[in-house]
Protein backbone atom coordinates (compact mmCIF):
# COMPACT_ATOMS: atom_id res chain seq x y z
CA UNK A 1 0.00 0.00 0.00
CA UNK A 2 1.11 3.45 -0.17
CA UNK A 3 1.81 6.28 2.20
CA UNK A 4 2.66 9.81 2.41
CA UNK A 5 6.12 10.36 3.52
CA UNK A 6 7.65 13.66 4.96
CA UNK A 7 10.30 15.40 3.99
CA UNK A 8 10.27 17.82 6.87
CA UNK A 9 13.85 19.50 5.52
CA UNK A 10 11.78 21.03 2.95
CA UNK A 11 8.51 21.83 5.09
CA UNK A 12 7.95 25.92 5.19
CA UNK A 13 4.79 25.21 7.22
CA UNK A 14 2.99 26.84 4.74
CA UNK A 15 -0.18 24.94 6.03
CA UNK A 16 -1.57 24.37 2.32
CA UNK A 17 -1.87 20.89 2.74
CA UNK A 18 -4.29 21.85 5.73
CA UNK A 19 -6.17 24.02 3.39
CA UNK A 20 -6.58 21.56 0.50
CA UNK A 21 -7.45 18.65 2.72
CA UNK A 22 -10.57 20.65 4.27
CA UNK A 23 -11.88 21.84 0.77
CA UNK A 24 -11.20 18.09 -0.08
CA UNK A 25 -13.71 16.79 2.84
CA UNK A 26 -16.72 19.54 2.13
CA UNK A 27 -19.58 19.28 1.04
CA UNK A 28 -19.60 22.28 -1.28
CA UNK A 29 -15.86 21.88 -2.82
CA UNK A 30 -15.57 26.14 -2.35
CA UNK A 31 -12.70 27.50 -0.50
CA UNK A 32 -14.48 30.34 0.78
CA UNK A 33 -17.73 28.37 1.99
CA UNK A 34 -15.65 25.36 3.68
CA UNK A 35 -14.04 27.97 5.55
CA UNK A 36 -16.64 30.77 6.52
CA UNK A 37 -20.33 28.81 5.26
CA UNK A 38 -20.31 25.58 5.54
CA UNK A 39 -22.21 23.93 8.13
CA UNK A 40 -21.34 21.67 9.69
CA UNK A 41 -18.12 23.30 9.00
CA UNK A 42 -15.53 20.87 7.24
CA UNK A 43 -12.36 19.76 8.86
CA UNK A 44 -9.23 19.10 7.91
CA UNK A 45 -7.83 15.41 8.29
CA UNK A 46 -3.98 16.60 8.76
CA UNK A 47 -2.45 18.70 10.96
CA UNK A 48 0.90 20.52 10.49
CA UNK A 49 2.58 20.41 14.14
CA UNK A 50 5.59 23.49 14.60
CA UNK A 51 8.66 23.93 16.55
CA UNK A 52 11.17 26.73 16.71
CA UNK A 53 12.36 26.01 12.14
CA UNK A 54 10.51 22.30 12.42
CA UNK A 55 7.24 21.83 11.20
CA UNK A 56 5.73 18.51 10.10
CA UNK A 57 2.78 17.60 8.17
CA UNK A 58 0.84 14.98 9.82
CA UNK A 59 -1.82 12.81 8.84
CA UNK A 60 -2.97 8.99 9.99
CA UNK A 61 -0.60 6.23 8.91
CA UNK A 62 -3.04 3.50 8.62
CA UNK A 63 -0.45 1.54 10.85
CA UNK A 64 -0.18 -2.40 10.80
CA UNK A 65 -1.16 -2.46 14.43
CA UNK A 66 -3.62 0.29 14.32
CA UNK A 67 -3.79 0.79 18.23
CA UNK A 68 -6.95 3.29 17.16
CA UNK A 69 -8.89 -0.19 15.98
CA UNK A 70 -7.90 -1.67 19.17
CA UNK A 71 -9.48 0.98 21.06
CA UNK A 72 -12.90 1.48 19.37
CA UNK A 73 -15.68 1.32 22.03
CA UNK A 74 -18.17 0.88 19.36
CA UNK A 75 -16.20 -1.27 16.19
CA UNK A 76 -16.43 1.90 14.26
CA UNK A 77 -12.91 1.40 13.48
CA UNK A 78 -11.48 -0.94 11.35
CA UNK A 79 -9.30 -2.36 8.53
CA UNK A 80 -10.64 -2.25 5.26
CA UNK A 81 -10.03 -5.73 4.02
CA UNK A 82 -9.38 -4.30 -0.16
CA UNK A 83 -7.36 -1.28 0.62
CA UNK A 84 -5.43 -2.01 3.69
CA UNK A 85 -6.83 1.25 5.21
CA UNK A 86 -8.07 2.20 8.21
CA UNK A 87 -11.31 3.22 8.13
CA UNK A 88 -14.40 5.23 10.24
CA UNK A 89 -17.84 3.92 9.62
CA UNK A 90 -19.80 7.24 10.94
CA UNK A 91 -23.12 5.70 11.29
CA UNK A 92 -21.46 3.71 14.65
CA UNK A 93 -18.95 6.43 15.89
CA UNK A 94 -19.80 8.24 18.84
CA UNK A 95 -17.03 10.66 18.75
CA UNK A 96 -16.04 9.45 22.41
CA UNK A 97 -12.10 10.71 21.62
CA UNK A 98 -10.86 7.14 22.84
CA UNK A 99 -8.81 6.68 19.59
CA UNK A 100 -7.06 10.47 20.07
CA UNK A 101 -5.95 9.43 23.39
CA UNK A 102 -4.65 5.64 21.63
CA UNK A 103 -2.98 7.51 18.65
CA UNK A 104 0.40 7.97 18.90
CA UNK A 105 0.15 10.66 16.46
CA UNK A 106 -2.80 12.09 18.01
CA UNK A 107 -4.15 12.60 14.90
CA UNK A 108 -8.01 11.15 15.43
CA UNK A 109 -9.84 14.59 14.81
CA UNK A 110 -12.98 15.34 16.72
CA UNK A 111 -15.56 17.01 14.79
CA UNK A 112 -17.58 18.65 17.80
CA UNK A 113 -20.60 19.72 15.89
CA UNK A 114 -21.12 16.17 14.76
CA UNK A 115 -19.84 14.57 17.46
CA UNK A 116 -17.93 12.05 14.96
CA UNK A 117 -14.42 11.80 14.58
CA UNK A 118 -13.05 12.50 11.26
CA UNK A 119 -10.15 10.76 9.76
CA UNK A 120 -7.32 10.62 6.49
CA UNK A 121 -8.91 8.48 3.50
CA UNK A 122 -5.65 9.33 1.67
CA UNK A 123 -8.12 10.69 -0.81
CA UNK A 124 -9.46 7.33 -2.37
CA UNK A 125 -10.93 8.97 -5.74
CA UNK A 126 -7.67 10.95 -6.39
CA UNK A 127 -5.05 9.31 -7.58
CA UNK A 128 -2.57 11.49 -5.43
CA UNK A 129 -4.06 12.83 -2.53
CA UNK A 130 -4.65 16.58 -2.63
CA UNK A 131 -2.10 17.01 0.69
CA UNK A 132 0.51 15.58 -1.65
CA UNK A 133 -0.65 16.96 -5.02
CA UNK A 134 -0.81 20.71 -3.84
CA UNK A 135 2.51 20.82 -2.17
CA UNK A 136 4.21 23.61 -3.03
CA UNK A 137 7.71 22.52 -1.92
CA UNK A 138 7.35 18.58 -2.53
CA UNK A 139 7.85 18.40 0.95
CA UNK A 140 5.68 15.77 0.83
CA UNK A 141 5.79 12.11 -1.08
CA UNK A 142 3.04 9.40 -2.02
CA UNK A 143 5.12 5.77 -2.40
CA UNK A 144 4.85 2.31 -1.98
CA UNK A 145 5.71 1.48 1.32
CA UNK A 146 8.26 -1.33 0.21
CA UNK A 147 9.50 1.12 -2.40
CA UNK A 148 10.01 3.74 0.92
CA UNK A 149 12.37 0.10 2.78
CA UNK A 150 14.60 -0.95 -0.26
CA UNK B 1 -23.53 -34.99 27.90
CA UNK B 2 -20.15 -34.52 26.91
CA UNK B 3 -19.30 -33.31 23.59
CA UNK B 4 -17.12 -35.84 21.59
CA UNK B 5 -14.98 -33.74 19.65
CA UNK B 6 -12.86 -30.75 21.59
CA UNK B 7 -13.36 -27.64 20.59
CA UNK B 8 -9.57 -26.24 19.73
CA UNK B 9 -10.48 -22.77 21.00
CA UNK B 10 -12.98 -22.31 23.59
CA UNK B 11 -13.72 -18.53 24.31
CA UNK B 12 -15.78 -17.76 27.79
CA UNK B 13 -17.05 -13.87 26.79
CA UNK B 14 -18.56 -12.48 24.29
CA UNK B 15 -17.59 -8.56 24.31
CA UNK B 16 -14.17 -6.78 23.76
CA UNK B 17 -11.83 -9.40 25.21
CA UNK B 18 -13.18 -12.59 23.58
CA UNK B 19 -13.65 -10.73 20.60
CA UNK B 20 -10.08 -9.59 20.27
CA UNK B 21 -9.10 -13.22 21.16
CA UNK B 22 -11.22 -14.58 18.02
CA UNK B 23 -9.90 -12.24 15.72
CA UNK B 24 -6.31 -12.78 16.74
CA UNK B 25 -6.53 -16.66 16.57
CA UNK B 26 -8.19 -16.11 13.00
CA UNK B 27 -5.59 -14.08 11.88
CA UNK B 28 -2.97 -17.36 12.58
CA UNK B 29 -5.40 -19.91 12.53
CA UNK B 30 -7.91 -19.96 10.00
CA UNK B 31 -9.64 -23.35 10.42
CA UNK B 32 -9.01 -24.20 14.46
CA UNK B 33 -12.55 -24.39 15.89
CA UNK B 34 -13.48 -21.85 17.22
CA UNK B 35 -16.78 -21.18 20.16
CA UNK B 36 -17.90 -18.57 22.11
CA UNK B 37 -20.05 -18.80 25.15
CA UNK B 38 -21.74 -15.99 26.87
CA UNK B 39 -24.70 -15.68 28.98
CA UNK B 40 -26.06 -13.01 27.39
CA UNK B 41 -28.34 -13.47 24.53
CA UNK B 42 -26.53 -11.04 21.92
CA UNK B 43 -24.39 -10.77 19.67
CA UNK B 44 -21.32 -8.91 20.31
CA UNK B 45 -22.37 -5.58 21.40
CA UNK B 46 -20.68 -2.18 22.35
CA UNK B 47 -21.15 -1.86 26.39
CA UNK B 48 -20.57 1.63 27.07
CA UNK B 49 -23.46 2.32 24.16
CA UNK B 50 -26.23 1.14 26.39
CA UNK B 51 -26.15 4.64 28.05
CA UNK B 52 -27.11 5.78 24.12
CA UNK B 53 -29.54 3.10 24.33
CA UNK B 54 -31.25 4.25 27.12
CA UNK B 55 -30.78 8.27 26.24
CA UNK B 56 -32.92 6.70 23.01
CA UNK B 57 -33.72 7.31 20.28
CA UNK B 58 -31.02 4.76 19.83
CA UNK B 59 -31.40 1.34 18.03
CA UNK B 60 -29.83 -1.72 19.14
CA UNK B 61 -28.56 -3.09 15.88
CA UNK B 62 -26.35 0.15 16.21
CA UNK B 63 -24.83 -0.99 19.43
CA UNK B 64 -23.61 -4.16 17.01
CA UNK B 65 -19.67 -4.07 17.77
CA UNK B 66 -19.11 -6.47 14.88
CA UNK B 67 -21.31 -6.85 11.42
CA UNK B 68 -23.59 -9.48 11.62
CA UNK B 69 -21.72 -11.59 9.48
CA UNK B 70 -18.94 -11.55 11.60
CA UNK B 71 -19.51 -15.25 13.34
CA UNK B 72 -19.89 -16.93 10.11
CA UNK B 73 -17.24 -15.76 8.10
CA UNK B 74 -14.91 -15.96 10.83
CA UNK B 75 -16.18 -19.83 11.49
CA UNK B 76 -17.05 -19.03 14.88
CA UNK B 77 -19.28 -20.96 16.66
CA UNK B 78 -21.45 -19.56 19.19
CA UNK B 79 -23.26 -20.34 22.54
CA UNK B 80 -25.93 -17.68 23.28
CA UNK B 81 -27.49 -17.13 26.24
CA UNK B 82 -25.51 -20.47 27.62
CA UNK B 83 -23.75 -19.70 31.24
CA UNK B 84 -20.70 -21.50 32.17
CA UNK B 85 -21.31 -22.33 36.07
CA UNK B 86 -17.61 -24.28 36.04
CA UNK B 87 -14.04 -24.78 34.63
CA UNK B 88 -12.09 -28.04 35.23
CA UNK B 89 -8.43 -27.04 34.09
CA UNK B 90 -7.74 -31.06 34.92
CA UNK B 91 -10.38 -32.34 32.06
CA UNK B 92 -9.76 -29.57 30.36
CA UNK B 93 -13.49 -29.42 30.01
CA UNK B 94 -16.11 -26.22 31.40
CA UNK B 95 -19.84 -27.25 32.74
CA UNK B 96 -22.90 -24.96 31.46
CA UNK B 97 -25.54 -24.47 33.71
CA UNK B 98 -27.66 -26.24 30.89
CA UNK B 99 -26.50 -29.23 32.03
CA UNK B 100 -23.92 -29.77 28.80
CA UNK B 101 -20.25 -30.21 28.90
CA UNK B 102 -17.65 -28.97 26.59
CA UNK B 103 -14.23 -29.72 26.05
CA UNK B 104 -11.36 -27.72 25.23
CA UNK B 105 -7.47 -27.68 24.17
CA UNK B 106 -6.87 -24.08 24.98
CA UNK B 107 -9.44 -21.68 26.85
CA UNK B 108 -9.97 -18.15 27.00
CA UNK B 109 -11.57 -16.65 30.45
CA UNK B 110 -12.76 -13.64 29.47
CA UNK B 111 -15.91 -13.16 31.95
CA UNK B 112 -15.64 -9.22 32.21
CA UNK B 113 -16.93 -7.53 35.59
CA UNK B 114 -19.92 -7.49 37.45
CA UNK B 115 -21.54 -4.52 39.63
CA UNK B 116 -20.85 -4.50 43.09
CA UNK B 117 -24.38 -4.88 44.65
CA UNK B 118 -24.05 -3.80 48.53
CA UNK B 119 -25.88 -5.73 51.52
CA UNK B 120 -28.22 -2.77 52.06
CA UNK B 121 -31.87 -3.03 53.27
CA UNK B 122 -34.15 -1.94 50.44
CA UNK B 123 -32.16 -3.26 47.56
CA UNK B 124 -34.69 -6.02 46.38
CA UNK B 125 -36.92 -3.16 45.67
CA UNK B 126 -39.12 -2.94 42.32
CA UNK B 127 -36.77 0.65 40.78
CA UNK B 128 -33.30 -0.43 42.23
CA UNK B 129 -30.84 -1.09 39.33
CA UNK B 130 -27.75 -1.87 38.10
CA UNK B 131 -25.99 -0.18 34.68
CA UNK B 132 -23.22 -2.42 33.47
CA UNK B 133 -24.96 -4.60 30.24
CA UNK B 134 -27.93 -4.23 27.74
CA UNK B 135 -30.81 -5.90 29.77
CA UNK B 136 -29.63 -3.49 32.73
CA UNK B 137 -30.18 -0.92 29.94
CA UNK B 138 -33.35 -2.47 28.77
CA UNK B 139 -34.75 -2.96 32.45
CA UNK B 140 -34.73 0.89 33.29
CA UNK B 141 -35.83 1.98 29.91
CA UNK B 142 -39.03 -0.25 30.69
CA UNK B 143 -39.81 0.96 34.11
CA UNK B 144 -39.46 4.53 32.44
CA UNK B 145 -41.70 4.10 30.09
CA UNK B 146 -44.04 2.51 32.62
CA UNK B 147 -43.40 5.36 35.25
CA UNK B 148 -43.31 7.98 32.65
CA UNK B 149 -44.04 11.07 34.59
CA UNK B 150 -42.18 12.88 37.52
CA UNK B 151 -39.61 9.80 38.25
CA UNK B 152 -36.78 10.96 40.14
CA UNK B 153 -33.44 9.39 40.52
CA UNK B 154 -30.88 8.69 43.00
CA UNK B 155 -27.50 7.36 41.33
CA UNK B 156 -25.04 5.94 43.78
CA UNK B 157 -21.62 6.14 42.70
CA UNK B 158 -20.42 8.97 40.87
CA UNK B 159 -17.78 6.61 39.08
CA UNK B 160 -17.69 6.59 34.84
CA UNK B 161 -20.96 4.00 35.31
CA UNK B 162 -22.61 7.14 37.56
CA UNK B 163 -22.13 9.87 35.29
CA UNK B 164 -23.40 7.15 32.58
CA UNK B 165 -26.56 6.40 33.42
CA UNK B 166 -26.98 10.11 34.77
CA UNK B 167 -26.78 11.52 31.50
CA UNK B 168 -28.60 8.68 29.95
CA UNK B 169 -31.43 9.75 32.89
CA UNK B 170 -30.80 13.43 32.06
CA UNK B 171 -31.78 12.91 28.57
CA UNK B 172 -34.70 10.86 29.19
CA UNK B 173 -35.84 13.91 31.70
CA UNK B 174 -35.44 12.46 34.79
CA UNK B 175 -34.00 14.50 37.57
CA UNK B 176 -30.96 12.72 39.44
CA UNK B 177 -28.83 13.22 42.75
CA UNK B 178 -25.32 11.75 42.54
CA UNK B 179 -24.29 10.55 46.13
CA UNK B 180 -20.47 10.28 45.99
CA UNK B 181 -18.57 8.76 48.90
CA UNK B 182 -15.49 10.03 48.39
CA UNK B 183 -14.26 13.84 47.56
CA UNK B 184 -15.28 14.51 44.25
CA UNK B 185 -16.99 12.14 41.45
CA UNK B 186 -14.99 10.44 38.47
CA UNK B 187 -12.28 10.19 41.67
CA UNK B 188 -10.56 7.14 40.18
CA UNK B 189 -10.14 8.59 37.25
CA UNK B 190 -9.98 12.20 37.21
CA UNK B 191 -8.16 15.01 39.89
CA UNK B 192 -10.40 17.33 41.58
CA UNK B 193 -9.65 20.00 39.14
CA UNK B 194 -10.46 18.19 36.07
CA UNK B 195 -14.00 16.62 37.76
CA UNK B 196 -14.40 19.89 38.41
CA UNK B 197 -15.22 20.07 34.71
CA UNK B 198 -17.90 17.76 34.86
CA UNK B 199 -19.23 18.80 37.90
CA UNK B 200 -19.84 22.27 36.49
CA UNK B 201 -21.77 20.36 33.31
CA UNK B 202 -24.08 18.65 35.45
CA UNK B 203 -24.90 21.94 37.51
CA UNK B 204 -25.72 23.21 34.58
CA UNK B 205 -28.64 20.38 33.70
CA UNK B 206 -29.94 20.73 37.56
CA UNK B 207 -28.32 17.45 38.82
CA UNK B 208 -27.55 17.08 42.44
CA UNK B 209 -24.11 16.01 43.18
CA UNK B 210 -23.83 14.80 47.55
CA UNK B 211 -20.02 14.26 47.95
CA UNK B 212 -18.78 12.50 50.75
CA UNK B 213 -21.49 10.75 51.89
CA UNK B 214 -23.21 7.23 51.50
CA UNK B 215 -26.55 5.70 50.78
CA UNK B 216 -27.76 3.84 54.22
CA UNK B 217 -31.08 2.54 52.99
CA UNK B 218 -33.71 2.27 50.33
CA UNK B 219 -36.92 3.05 51.51
CA UNK B 220 -40.20 2.04 50.63
CA UNK B 221 -43.88 3.48 51.54
CA UNK B 222 -45.49 1.63 48.89
CA UNK B 223 -44.65 -1.88 49.17
CA UNK B 224 -42.05 -3.42 47.06
CA UNK B 225 -41.45 0.02 45.33
CA UNK B 226 -38.49 2.66 45.58
CA UNK B 227 -39.69 5.92 47.79
CA UNK B 228 -36.58 7.30 48.94
CA UNK B 229 -32.56 6.34 49.81
CA UNK B 230 -31.59 7.46 53.10
CA UNK B 231 -27.85 9.02 53.87
CA UNK B 232 -25.62 7.62 56.33
CA UNK B 233 -25.99 11.46 58.26
CA UNK B 234 -29.80 10.70 58.06
CA UNK B 235 -30.95 12.82 55.27
CA UNK B 236 -33.38 11.70 53.03
CA UNK B 237 -33.52 11.81 49.04
CA UNK B 238 -37.20 11.41 47.49
CA UNK B 239 -36.88 9.25 44.34
CA UNK B 240 -38.99 6.45 42.58
CA UNK B 241 -35.24 4.84 41.15
CA UNK B 242 -31.86 4.21 42.50
CA UNK B 243 -29.10 2.85 40.46
CA UNK B 244 -26.33 1.38 42.23
CA UNK B 245 -22.70 2.14 40.37
CA UNK B 246 -20.42 1.85 43.07
CA UNK B 247 -18.23 -0.03 41.21
CA UNK B 248 -17.11 -3.30 39.25
CA UNK B 249 -15.20 -6.46 40.37
CA UNK B 250 -13.95 -9.53 38.20
CA UNK B 251 -16.60 -11.84 37.40
CA UNK B 252 -14.40 -14.88 39.01
CA UNK B 253 -17.21 -17.45 40.33
CA UNK B 254 -16.50 -19.65 36.78
CA UNK B 255 -12.81 -20.30 38.66
CA UNK B 256 -13.33 -20.05 42.04
CA UNK B 257 -13.08 -24.01 42.63
CA UNK B 258 -10.65 -24.81 39.52
CA UNK B 259 -7.30 -23.99 41.39
CA UNK B 260 -6.68 -21.16 38.81
CA UNK B 261 -4.68 -18.57 40.84
CA UNK B 262 -6.51 -15.32 41.63
CA UNK B 263 -5.68 -12.45 43.39
CA UNK B 264 -7.91 -9.49 42.80
CA UNK B 265 -8.63 -11.01 39.31
CA UNK B 266 -7.26 -13.94 37.60
CA UNK B 267 -3.50 -13.37 37.69
CA UNK B 268 -1.78 -13.48 34.02
CA UNK B 269 1.22 -13.50 32.90
CA UNK B 270 2.93 -11.01 30.05
CA UNK B 271 1.50 -13.74 27.46
CA UNK B 272 -2.18 -13.42 29.35
CA UNK B 273 -1.42 -17.45 30.37
CA UNK B 274 -3.12 -18.15 33.62
CA UNK B 275 -1.24 -20.46 35.97
CA UNK B 276 -2.94 -23.34 34.66
CA UNK B 277 -1.87 -24.74 31.93
CA UNK B 278 -3.48 -23.60 27.71
CA UNK B 279 -5.58 -21.27 30.11
CA UNK B 280 -5.78 -17.93 29.11
CA UNK B 281 -7.55 -14.36 30.80
CA UNK B 282 -8.18 -11.06 30.11
CA UNK B 283 -10.20 -7.84 30.29
CA UNK B 284 -12.02 -7.08 33.52
CA UNK B 285 -11.56 -10.37 34.69
CA UNK B 286 -7.81 -10.61 34.34
CA UNK B 287 -4.92 -9.08 36.74
CA UNK B 288 -2.58 -8.17 33.84
CA UNK B 289 0.64 -6.04 33.25
CA UNK B 290 0.35 -2.30 34.51
CA UNK B 291 2.82 -0.36 32.67
CA UNK B 292 2.67 2.48 35.21
CA UNK B 293 2.50 1.07 37.90
CA UNK B 294 4.96 -2.03 36.63
CA UNK B 295 3.09 -4.74 38.37
CA UNK B 296 0.03 -6.79 37.69
CA UNK B 297 -3.62 -4.78 38.22
CA UNK B 298 -6.82 -4.16 37.30
CA UNK B 299 -7.32 -2.07 34.69
CA UNK B 300 -10.88 -2.82 33.64
CA UNK B 301 -11.38 -0.38 29.97
CA UNK B 302 -12.00 -1.24 27.27
CA UNK B 303 -8.99 -0.98 24.86
CA UNK B 304 -7.17 -2.78 27.19
CA UNK B 305 -9.46 -5.92 27.45
CA UNK B 306 -9.20 -6.12 23.66
CA UNK B 307 -5.59 -5.52 23.16
CA UNK B 308 -5.17 -8.32 26.20
CA UNK B 309 -7.58 -10.43 24.20
CA UNK B 310 -5.73 -10.36 21.02
CA UNK B 311 -2.45 -10.92 22.98
CA UNK B 312 -4.09 -13.96 24.11
CA UNK B 313 -5.51 -15.27 20.92
CA UNK B 314 -2.36 -14.96 19.43
CA UNK B 315 -0.25 -17.19 22.02
CA UNK B 316 -3.66 -19.67 21.82
CA UNK B 317 -2.89 -19.82 18.34
CA UNK B 318 0.65 -20.53 19.25
CA UNK B 319 2.20 -17.07 17.90
CA UNK B 320 4.47 -16.13 20.64
CA UNK B 321 3.31 -12.44 22.05
CA UNK B 322 3.89 -10.43 24.90
CA UNK B 323 1.56 -7.87 26.68
CA UNK B 324 3.09 -4.49 26.12
CA UNK B 325 0.69 -3.57 29.27
CA UNK B 326 -1.99 -1.27 29.74
CA UNK B 327 -2.67 1.27 32.40
CA UNK B 328 -6.34 3.40 33.08
CA UNK B 329 -7.50 4.97 29.78
CA UNK B 330 -10.30 7.02 29.42
CA UNK B 331 -11.54 9.53 26.67
CA UNK B 332 -14.51 11.07 28.46
CA UNK B 333 -16.91 13.41 26.73
CA UNK B 334 -19.98 13.84 28.88
CA UNK B 335 -22.36 16.74 28.40
CA UNK B 336 -20.07 17.76 25.02
CA UNK B 337 -16.84 18.26 27.60
CA UNK B 338 -13.78 16.24 26.30
CA UNK B 339 -11.41 15.43 29.07
CA UNK B 340 -8.92 12.39 28.99
CA UNK B 341 -6.87 10.92 31.40
CA UNK B 342 -4.56 7.66 32.19
CA UNK B 343 -2.46 6.48 34.60
CA UNK B 344 -2.29 8.08 37.98
CA UNK B 345 -4.15 11.35 38.09
CA UNK B 346 -3.19 12.71 41.40
CA UNK B 347 0.71 12.08 42.92
CA UNK B 348 0.89 10.04 45.55
CA UNK B 349 4.15 11.18 47.40
CA UNK B 350 6.14 13.99 46.46
CA UNK B 351 8.63 12.12 44.51
CA UNK B 352 6.78 12.51 42.08
CA UNK B 353 6.37 15.77 39.65
CA UNK B 354 3.53 17.53 38.45
CA UNK B 355 3.52 19.75 35.50
CA UNK B 356 0.26 22.06 34.96
CA UNK B 357 -1.00 24.49 32.79
CA UNK B 358 -4.18 26.18 32.05
CA UNK B 359 -5.38 28.64 29.12
CA UNK B 360 -8.28 29.08 27.76
CA UNK B 361 -10.50 26.69 29.51
CA UNK B 362 -8.18 24.31 28.70
CA UNK B 363 -6.41 21.77 31.91
CA UNK B 364 -3.79 20.00 31.08
CA UNK B 365 -1.08 18.13 33.72
CA UNK B 366 1.13 15.36 33.23
CA UNK B 367 2.64 13.55 36.54
CA UNK B 368 6.47 12.18 36.05
CA UNK B 369 8.40 10.09 37.62
CA UNK B 370 12.16 9.71 37.22
CA UNK B 371 12.14 11.10 33.64
CA UNK B 372 9.38 8.66 32.72
CA UNK B 373 5.24 9.85 32.54
CA UNK B 374 3.23 7.86 35.33
CA UNK B 375 0.26 10.36 35.09
CA UNK B 376 -1.81 12.84 32.42
CA UNK B 377 -5.11 14.09 32.49
CA UNK B 378 -6.14 16.57 29.56
CA UNK B 379 -9.44 18.43 30.26
CA UNK B 380 -11.43 20.27 27.32
CA UNK B 381 -9.00 19.80 25.04
CA UNK B 382 -7.52 16.24 24.32
CA UNK B 383 -6.38 16.58 20.86
CA UNK B 384 -2.47 15.33 20.86
CA UNK B 385 -3.36 13.66 24.16
CA UNK B 386 -2.51 10.49 22.38
CA UNK B 387 0.92 11.74 21.66
CA UNK B 388 1.98 12.02 25.31
CA UNK B 389 -0.38 8.49 26.23
CA UNK B 390 1.93 6.46 23.87
CA UNK B 391 5.32 8.45 25.42
CA UNK B 392 4.09 7.30 28.42
CA UNK B 393 3.13 3.57 27.21
CA UNK B 394 6.72 3.36 25.33
CA UNK B 395 8.31 4.75 28.56
CA UNK B 396 10.19 7.38 27.00
CA UNK B 397 12.38 9.29 28.76
CA UNK B 398 10.60 12.69 28.40
CA UNK B 399 13.05 14.97 31.23
CA UNK B 400 14.31 17.05 28.41
CA UNK B 401 11.30 18.51 26.87
CA UNK B 402 8.66 17.57 29.74
CA UNK B 403 7.61 21.31 29.85
CA UNK B 404 6.55 20.63 25.98
CA UNK B 405 4.06 18.14 27.06
CA UNK B 406 1.62 20.47 28.76
CA UNK B 407 2.56 23.48 26.30
CA UNK B 408 -0.50 25.24 24.30
CA UNK B 409 1.01 24.42 21.11
CA UNK B 410 2.44 21.21 21.61
CA UNK B 411 2.78 18.68 18.99
CA UNK B 412 5.05 16.09 17.63
CA UNK B 413 7.56 18.86 16.36
CA UNK B 414 7.89 19.53 20.15
CA UNK B 415 9.55 16.23 20.33
CA UNK B 416 12.87 14.85 19.47
CA UNK B 417 13.35 13.41 15.99
CA UNK B 418 14.09 9.73 16.87
CA UNK B 419 10.27 9.66 18.99
CA UNK B 420 8.38 11.04 15.49
CA UNK B 421 10.09 9.36 12.98
CA UNK B 422 9.22 6.06 14.33
CA UNK B 423 5.43 7.34 14.66
CA UNK B 424 5.74 8.83 11.51
CA UNK B 425 6.24 6.38 8.23
CA UNK B 426 9.70 6.74 8.57
CA UNK B 427 12.53 8.22 6.22
CA UNK B 428 11.37 9.50 3.06
CA UNK B 429 12.23 7.37 0.21
CA UNK B 430 15.17 7.91 -2.06
CA UNK B 431 14.62 7.79 -6.09
CA UNK B 432 11.03 8.48 -6.40
CA UNK B 433 9.77 10.69 -8.64
CA UNK B 434 8.39 13.61 -7.04
CA UNK B 435 4.69 14.55 -8.68
CA UNK B 436 5.46 18.00 -9.41
CA UNK B 437 7.70 19.59 -11.73
CA UNK B 438 6.25 17.56 -14.52
CA UNK B 439 4.76 20.54 -16.72
CA UNK B 440 7.39 23.14 -18.12
CA UNK B 441 7.73 26.06 -16.10
CA UNK B 442 6.16 29.08 -17.12
CA UNK B 443 8.65 31.28 -19.03
CA UNK B 444 9.28 34.12 -17.19
CA UNK B 445 8.40 37.77 -19.58
CA UNK B 446 9.87 40.83 -18.72
CA UNK B 447 9.14 44.22 -19.51
CA UNK B 448 5.43 43.39 -21.17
Amino acid sequence: MKKVYIKEDVCIGCGLCEVYCRLKHSRSKDLVKAYKKETPRPLSRLRVDESGIVSLSVRCQHCDDAPCIGACLTGALSRDPSTSLVIVDEERCIGCGTCTLACPLGIPKLDMAQKKMVKCDLCQDEEIPVCVANCPNEALLYAEVEEALT
Amino acid sequence: MIATRKIKYLIIGNSAGGIGAAEAIREVDKAGTITIVSDEPYPTYSRPLISEYLAHPYPVEKMAYRQPDFYEKNKIKTLLGEKVIQVNPDKRTVKLESGTTLAWQKLLLATGGTPIFPEMEGNQLKGVFTFNRLDDSRAIDGFLNQYRNRVRAVVIGGGLIGVSVTEALLRRGIEVTIVEMKDWILNTILDEEAAGFEVQALAQTGTNIITGHTAEKINSYLPGEVSGVTLDDGRVLPCQMAVIAIGVRPRLEVVAESGIKINRGIVVDRRMATSAPDIYACGDAAEAFDFVYGVNRLTPVWPNAYEGGRVAGLNMAGTQTEYQGGTAMNALKYFGVYIASAGLVTPPDDSYETLINRYNGIYKKVIIKKGKLAGMVFAGDIEKSGIVYNLMKDRVDVSKFKEALVADDFGLASLPESVWRDWLAGAPPEGVPVITSIEKPEELVIGD
